[in-house]
């Protein structure tokens, strides 16, 4: 027996007095053990690994960084040529498939004020509200539904909000559509390649047989650039970190009267329209 | 004992040999929906989940009331359910195979499957459903299997299974309790966010399922020598005739809820179903005559004559099934996703690829059941000619 309890304590005592909890007693007595000792996966890892995040890989510097990530849509700056812009830009840098037919691909439309909030029911509302055409886009939940619903996490919500999908490990069960409150999913029913007016080179197509929706273009923020709907819209899109009190998406929430959609359920939706 | 199923009559193989044909003709068209993807079918992007996912939800109610024979015959010990008991578990049997066959069909990318263990998930509700699914799939064939093979050696069945045949009895809430809440749950969906999701399923799945028992009763004392007895016939009618009222009753119960509350995103898709909803109206006949179907039956199970009348009593179970299987199939599912989350109106019917798959699991489905009862009932002939 090396070590008995006594002198366990004592040797933990004298670590603890100098201050060398943790690591680094352990790197004392073993030096260079730790770092095999975290390299190691566990049985449990070997069986199920990570396949999300890999830290040996740098981040661009030029990277947006946020602690929430969000979008203030402006319906008085929003018209519908802007809204068209937006959208076009979506499609193309995401190479959304134009499919004829109730079978289509949306990452963000358009769509009338009682679609989008059919909560907010008032058949006296300003005109200008009632009859303008609103973008419908993934909420990017803070409490996400189809998150919660996903049987594979194929659908996962990153520490800055936004709520991704790997197309990799996603099954196609559907039951993320069936979960998501505001209709912002999409499945491939068919191979949606042939349908790509233009092709992006630089983004992924995806294949038939699974779920897709708007990103909040991570790859576009992992590059430093704004969401592609954002920079396209005229600045009636505004992107932004809710969680900065001082960024230019809370200066408008707090100098405009703003609404999200269904509210009442919970799911804490990221994009707020300014009416 | 598997033996048995390898010699039959003339009838037996020619039956086989017409499952075997919709099986290929339904494995023919899964090709081209593997190939071409889910564009095949009926579904949207509105209508998510389609008539796979409604066959699914109701077979696993067939498959859960298994639970009617066993509970009555291993708790309280009642007699006359010993000899249909193990026809109940390989019901189930054949029953949950469908269902987990209906799950793969419906997948974008079933060759991913496994995902789902790889990358276990316990805030999905479908991943307990895979569990207790599996679960109950292992507990009935150990179950029954060893009942089984107790019987032809005249023997009791071993102590051990004793605790595997009750742990069924809770198993088999389960599987139905969980398979109502992948629907409950969802907070954007109106129709189903009902804390009475589950006792419904089950109430219909009690009545389903010994009304299917009942009706292959009746086949099986037609073709082979095996009667299960007036008795029993008669006990399976009065399970049927309480289960088919209460579910009746818990339809109107979330009818009172819905329509006295008046929440529009609530009462849309009852509207849509019984009534048509901006002229969209596709599934109003179908729902009408699951109710139709419903009362006639609680009319002529209540009545005792009728119900002891054996033969009215089919045409109760035949009206039975429908009424469950277009409530709990297409209602369900389709009534769920219309109108869609924007209050737009997507309807959904199935095609004919999609049907002729759906005909193919049942088929595989058949096939399976009909194997086990050819087992079974070789097993209990063998045992009265002794």
């Amino acid at each position: 027996m090396g070590v008995d309890r006594r002198q366990f304590l004592k040797l933990a005592g004298i670590s603890a007095a100098f201050g060398l909890g943790g690591s680094v007693g352990f790197q004392l007595l073993r030096p260079g053990a730790l770092d095999a000792a975290e390299r190691m996966p566990t049985p449990y890892q070997m069986v199920f690994p990570k396949s999300q995040g890999n830290s040996e890989v740098m981040p661009n510097p030029k990277a947006l960084k946020g602690r929430r990530w969000g979008m203030v849509i402006d319906m008085r700056k929003l018209t519908v040529e802007k809204a068209r812009a937006a959208i076009q830009a979506c499609n193309y840098y995401h190479n959304v498939p134009t499919i004829p037919g109730k079978q289509n691909i949306k990452w963000i439309w358009l769509t009338g004020y009682t679609n989008a909030f059919p909560e907010v029911e008032n058949p006296f509302a300003d005109p200008a509200i009632k009859n303008a055409r609103f973008i419908a886009m993934c909420n990017h939940c803070d409490n996400p539904p189809c998150v919660r619903v996903c049987p594979t996490k194929a659908t996962f919500q990153r520490e800055d909000g936004i709520v991704m999908m790997d197309m990799h490990r996603c099954i196609g069960c559907r039951f993320c559509m069936a979960g998501c409150p505001y209709g912002s999913r999409s499945f491939n029913f068919r191979d949606p390649r042939p349908f790509i007016k233009k092709e992006y080179p630089k983004y992924p197509t995806r294949t038939k047989g699974v779920v897709e929706k708007c990103t909040f273009c991570s790859e576009r923020l992992a590059v430093g650039k704004l969401p592609a709907c954002a920079e396209a819209s005229g600045g009636a899109m505004v992107f932004g970190d809710v969680d900065d009190a001082g960024s230019e998406l809370r200066q408008l929430l707090r100098s405009r009267y703003s609404i999200r959609r269904k509210p009442n359920l919970g799911t804490h939706p990221q994009v707020y329209y300014l009416v | 004992m598997l033996e048995k199923a390898l010699s039959g009559s003339k009838l037996y193989w020619t039956w086989l040999i017409c499952l075997l044909v919709v099986i290929g003709a339904g494995f023919g068209a899964y090709l081209v929906q593997y190939n071409k993807g889910l564009m095949i079918t009926g579904m949207s992007r509105d209508v998510s989940w389609g008539f796979y996912i409604a066959q699914f939800t109701f077979l696993v109610g067939v498959a859960a009331s298994a639970v009617m024979l066993v509970l009555p015959y291993y708790l309280h010990h009642y007699k006359t359910f010993g000899r249909i008991t193990i026809l109940g578990e390989f019901l189930a049997i054949a029953s949950v195979i469908m269902c987990i066959l209906f799950i793969t069909v419906d997948l974008g990318k079933p060759t991913r499957i496994l995902n789902v263990m790889l990358h276990p998930t316990p805030n999905s509700i479908l991943f307990w459903d895979m569990i207790v699914l599996n679960g109950y799939l292992i507990i009935n064939l150990v179950a029954g299997w060893v009942t089984l093979e107790a019987e032809r050696k005249q023997l009791p069945p071993p102590g051990w299974i004793k605790p595997i045949i009750y742990l069924s009895i809770p198993w088999a809430v389960s599987i139905h309790t969980v398979t109502a809440f992948l629907y409950a749950g969802l907070p954007g969906r109106g129709y189903w966010l009902t804390a009475i999701m589950a006792p419904r399923f089950l109430a219909s799945a009690f009545a389903a399922g010994p009304a299917v028992l009942i009706l292959l009763g009746y086949l099986v004392k037609k073709l082979t020598r095996f009667d299960p007895g007036k008795e029993a016939f008669e006990t399976l009618a009065k399970i049927v005739c309480y289960a088919i009222i209460l579910h009746i009753f818990f339809f109107f119960l979330e009818v009172f809820t819905v329509g006295y509350s008046d929440i529009p995103s609530h009462t849309a898709h009852l509207k849509y179903l019984y009534f048509g909803l901006h002229g969209h109206n596709m599934l109003v006949p179908w729902v009408w005559v699951a109710l139709g179907c419903g009362f006639t039956a609680i009319i002529l199970l209540v009545n005792p004559r009728t119900r002891k009348n054996l033969k009215i009593l089919p045409y109760a179970c035949v009206l039975v099934f429908i009424c469950t299987w277009i409530d709990k199939g297409m209602g369900m599912i389709a009534g769920g996703f219309v109108p869609n989350p924007l209050h737009e109106v997507t309807e959904y019917a199935p095609t004919g690829l999609e049907l002729m798959i759906t005909f193919g699991v049942y088929a595989t489905g058949i096939l399976v059941l009909t194997i086990l009862y050819k087992v079974a009932l070789g097993v209990k002939a063998e045992e009265e000619a002794l």
